[in-house]
């Protein structure tokens, strides 16, 4: 799992690149979170998807993580670059509700 | 002629993307769709995974895939031999978790149930799971097809 940042003057992108399972789950969630601890005071934080091969129930688990983070530093979620299938697999939760695509 | 074919493996969370790929590999033969093929990897995904995380806990243990195609089905059955489900009705209620705090979404069987033609799982106490699921290829033919050139 890659991920990389890209910060602007009031949005924080996160873009995740290659598996996001079980077994990537932790290291992305460790490494998300650092971000956005680094970046704390953003207005709006931006998960990008484009780069995602392949997703399972895994991501909800990890979107809604951050999603519970961000609300304590107040800062609202968005979504961008939500392939097919990850559709797909974020459909089925209702995410969107929460955390909306761009 | 039906194929089939046996997978076992320890399970380990480095197992996960080794197994739900050696399925999707075996279905190409069924000339499935993407959206087919990305379907039976989720859910092969999800049922590895509950294998790995619900029923060893982290403890070693064995997962066993078998898969049989018929037709222009393959059927998928992933068997684990840990702790078993302690109220099946309830695990398979959609946002249902034992794992809270963990980050788990609790949506593994109802993407299960939602990705495949068919489903259905067996537990026992002590005793192990067992999930056997269905996907007949084919039935909507409006995307690509996986392994055209």
């Amino acid at each position: 799992m890659d991920i990389t940042v890209k910060r602007t003057s009031d949005t924080l992108y996160i873009y995740l690149g290659g598996e996001l399972d079980e077994h990537n789950a932790r290291a992305a969630r460790e490494r998300a979170d650092s971000e956005i601890d680094a970046h704390a005071g953003v207005g709006r934080v931006v998960i990008d998807l484009a780069g995602v091969r392949f997703m399972d129930s895994s991501a909800i688990g990890f979107l809604i993580g951050r999603y519970k983070k961000l609300k304590r530093y107040a800062t609202p979620l968005f979504l961008r670059g939500v392939g097919a299938a990850a559709d797909k697999v974020l459909s089925v939760s209702g995410i969107y509700t929460l955390i909306p695509k761009m | 002629m039906n194929n089939r074919m046996k997978l076992e493996f320890s399970a380990l969370s480095e197992n996960e993307p080794f197994a739900r790929n050696a399925v999707a590999a075996f279905c190409l033969g069924l000339n499935p769709s993407l959206d087919e093929l990305s379907d039976v990897k989720t859910a092969v995904s999800e049922a590895v995974t509950n294998c790995i995380v619900h029923a060893y806990r982290g403890q070693t243990g064995t997962v066993v895939i078998e898969c049989e195609t018929e037709g222009d089905a393959v059927h998928i059955q992933i068997s684990d031999f840990g702790r078993g489900i302690d109220d099946l009705k309830k695990a398979l209620e959609p946002f249902y978790t034992t794992s809270e705090g963990e980050e788990r979404s609790g949506m593994g069987f109802t993407i299960m149930q939602t990705f495949m033609s068919d489903f259905s799982v067996k537990s026992e106490k002590g005793g192990g799971t067992s999930v056997r699921m269905s996907k007949y290829f084919g039935r909507n033919k409006s995307s690509e097809v996986a392994n055209a050139e």
